[in-house]
């Protein structure tokens, strides 16, 4: 199973994701960025993210995809 | 807001794509994206190739040959129209109105009802439910619901989020008394407090088009965009669609006391893949029962999705018996709309390509 990081990484090769806390603020990721991360999370934590729970503060930074993924039920 | 319609049904659908079909990946060159980046998003998205007009193609083009198909093919006789309503966001003119000029180019009878309606992705159920309500005229025996855009002519090729999504269509409707007791359930919402999440800015009288509005400017985030072209706010509209179109699809099946389970096919509009994959997962629907597969085939072309998600893939159960079968669209206004209803035995339901 891949990290959190890895799985940034692979979506935008080219920014170090351990040095922001605010991805969506910092230009990292765009909304069709954040449909590609949530793709990739469901697959490999075999699970279905909430339509809802997809909005830009769910995805601002590592902790927070942790904690959606956590309430979504995946073991993190 | 809600309806019941009693003893009315859909006796035919044809859908029209244009037979230019363009592939996102030959597309990828034009856009300020790594290809690898966009190679990603195409899977998400269930993006592959989409139906577009020549440039010189417009909405009455596509609604004069998608009924003189039918009348060729002796499927609806011109005299027995009552009404027309053409649903569309691209008018040939801003007056007179489209469907005017479809009736003036086909010969239809003078004593007939032309009405256009500005809709977009929910133009499919809200015409159906215009036409519904003219059906409790006496004068009123048979409506054509007339769906067409040609959105491919005010999207900005080098726009990365719209352009590969954006497909051109138009769609045939014939609604008519059904002598079966039937009942049809719809429900509507508008809010245009949230109006500025798809909008073309340019173009009518609030901001008239000039040779400034049509020059591509970097909106942010690498896509090239003017005024004079669609522009959507991408999570707003996705957050809109996963939190509203469950409880109005709710609203539908409480007000018939019917269940999701009851429901054979759960017709949605067809933005993307992804959107309809999370739709369904959140309403507890087999993804089986909601087709998504219209955008990668033929792009979004607003309303007329729905009828092309029918004629692709229930062709032959419509034709050959009933489908219960919930309807839902969502999109510009805001807008969103949902229908429950018996479709089937239908006396047509094809599509065909516009040369």
């Amino acid at each position: 199973m891949k990290s959190i990081p890895e799985i940034l990484k692979e979506i935008r090769p080219e920014f170090d994701f351990t040095a922001s806390s605010d991805f969506i603020g910092d230009g990292m990721l765009d909304s069709f960025d954040v449909v590609t991360l949530v793709s990739a999370l469901d697959k490999n934590y075999s699970i279905s993210i909430p339509g809802t729970d997809i909005v830009p503060e769910n995805f601002q930074n590592v902790q927070t995809i942790e904690a959606l993924l956590r309430k979504t039920g995946a073991k993190v | 807001m809600n309806f019941k319609f009693c003893n009315k049904r859909i006796s035919g659908v044809l859908a029209v794509v244009p037979a230019n079909e363009r592939s996102f990946v030959e597309e990828m060159k034009n856009y300020n994206f790594p290809e690898a980046r966009s190679l990603k998003l195409k899977e998400v998205m269930g993006y592959d190739t989409h139906r577009m007009v020549q440039p010189n193609v417009c909405v009455s083009d596509l609604g004069v040959f998608a009924l003189k198909n039918l009348f060729n093919r002796g499927l609806l006789k011109p005299e027995d129209i009552d009404a027309l309503i053409l649903v569309t966001q691209t008018p040939d003119y801003f007056m007179p109105p489209t469907s005017n000029v479809i009736q003036g180019k086909l010969n239809l009878k003078q004593d007939l009802l032309c009405l256009d309606i500005s809709q977009g992705c929910a133009g499919y159920v809200i015409g159906l439910i215009q036409a519904f309500m003219l059906l409790e005229q006496d004068s009123v025996r048979k409506v054509v619901l007339l769906n067409a855009d040609v959105l491919s002519r005010r999207t900005s090729p080098k726009d990365r989020n719209i352009y590969p999504l954006i497909g051109d269509a138009a769609s045939v409707t014939v609604v008519e008394r059904d002598p079966q007791e039937s009942v049809i359930h719809a429900s509507f919402k508008m809010d245009g407090v949230r109006h500025e999440s798809l909008i073309i800015p340019a173009g009518g009288f609030k901001l008239p088009s000039t040779p400034d509005t049509a020059i591509l400017v970097d909106v942010g985030d690498n896509n090239m965009r003017g005024q004079d072209h669609l522009c959507m706010d991408g999570s707003a509209v996705f957050n809109f669609v996963q939190v509203e179109v469950p409880q109005i699809i709710e609203t539908v099946l409480a007000s018939a006391n019917a269940t999701m389970d009851s429901v054979d096919w759960f017709l949605c509009h067809q933005p993307n893949r992804f959107m309809l994959e999370k739709l369904a997962d959140k309403m507890k629907v087999p993804r089986s029962k909601m087709p998504s597969n219209v955008v990668g085939r033929f792009g979004n072309s607003g309303a007329t999705t729905l009828p092309i998600a029918m004629a692709i893939n229930l062709t032959e159960a419509l034709k050959t018996g009933t489908q219960r079968a919930c309807l839902a669209g969502f999109g510009v206004g805001l807008t969103w709309a949902a229908m429950l209803m018996q479709i089937g035995k239908l006396d047509f339901c094809d599509l065909i390509d516009y040369p």
